[in-house]
């Protein structure tokens, strides 16, 4: 199915402004402007992680929260999303910019 | 600047508490937001990463004008520990006990756990090779995260176009 990210809201930093609007459609879109296509079960591991904590508590999770909570150790988070995952991630699960520094 | 361009490179030359995490937290931080990161470990920075060390950092309130009575929760205001009290033995050991405490509790991960989390995150670790000569450190000391050990000369190399921070 093809998305419009024009029709999406994002925020002058590129991050999706509501994330209720946020479709796996759209997600697929995001990564792809990031430069990762396809997604993979893992990178789908780690997306809808951050959905469930993102909508849960309205942040997206740092990087710290990720590995912890996924199992996904830190060597491979960097490999599924090179250059800069916390941001990437948050990007692509439609959350803002990841609170918290760790 | 656009991130992907943008490097940055820290020299850390304390082993106290407090000066060890900043370049981590910075470091950590750089890396997510997927900009390159160097850490030159340099005179007592190299506590940081070497085995013997890296779990026994430590805070000396000593001479630490920073460090008040009231961030142990009691409603002491301004209240330093007086220099008289640094001086009695175990100390030290009380004030490090205290801050690693309070660093555990906001979920901050150990300096051993932070340098392993740089590693893999692809940010490169450098010894400071005058300060392992003259400490006579082998390489083996190190925790195995470290890449290598370097003079200043190759530092300056590596730094080109970076930005450096002094710790």
């Amino acid at each position: 199915m093809l998305v419009d990210l024009t029709k999406v809201s994002f925020n002058e930093e590129g991050f999706m402004t509501n994330p209720n609007e946020w479709t796996k459609e759209i997600a697929v879109e995001i990564a792809k402007q990031e430069g990762i296509d396809p997604l993979t079960d893992d990178h789908w591991k780690i997306i809808d992680f951050c959905r469930q904590t993102g909508l849960a508590s309205g942040k997206a999770p740092t990087m710290r929260q990720i590995t912890t909570g996924t199992g996904i150790s830190t060597k491979d988070l960097f490999a599924l999303f090179p250059k800069g995952p916390a941001k990437k991630v948050a990007k692509i699960s439609g959350l803002g910019k990841p609170e918290g520094c760790v | 600047m656009a991130a992907e361009n943008r490097k940055i490179a820290f020299i850390c030359s304390k082993g106290d508490i407090d000066m060890a995490y900043p370049a981590l937290i910075m470091g950590w931080a750089a890396l997510g937001n997927g900009i390159e990161v160097i850490i030159f470990f340099t005179f007592w920075g190299l506590d940081l990463v070497t085995k013997k060390r890296v779990d026994h950092l430590e805070i000396a309130p000593i001479a630490n004008t920073s460090f008040k009575i009231s961030m142990m929760g009691l409603p002491t205001g301004n209240l330093g520990i007086p220099s008289i009290l640094g001086i009695i033995p175990g100390m030290t050991a009380f004030a490090s006990w205290f801050l690693k405490k309070e660093i555990k509790k906001q979920g901050v991960p150990t300096v051993r756990e932070y340098i392993e989390m740089l590693h893999d995150g692809g940010a490169k670790l450098y010894g400071c090779k005058m300060t392992v000569d003259m400490f006579g450190i082998k390489k083996d000391d190190f925790l195995p995260q470290v890449d290598a050990v370097v003079t200043a000369s190759d530092f300056m190399d590596m730094t080109e176009g970076a930005e450096i921070i002094f710790i």
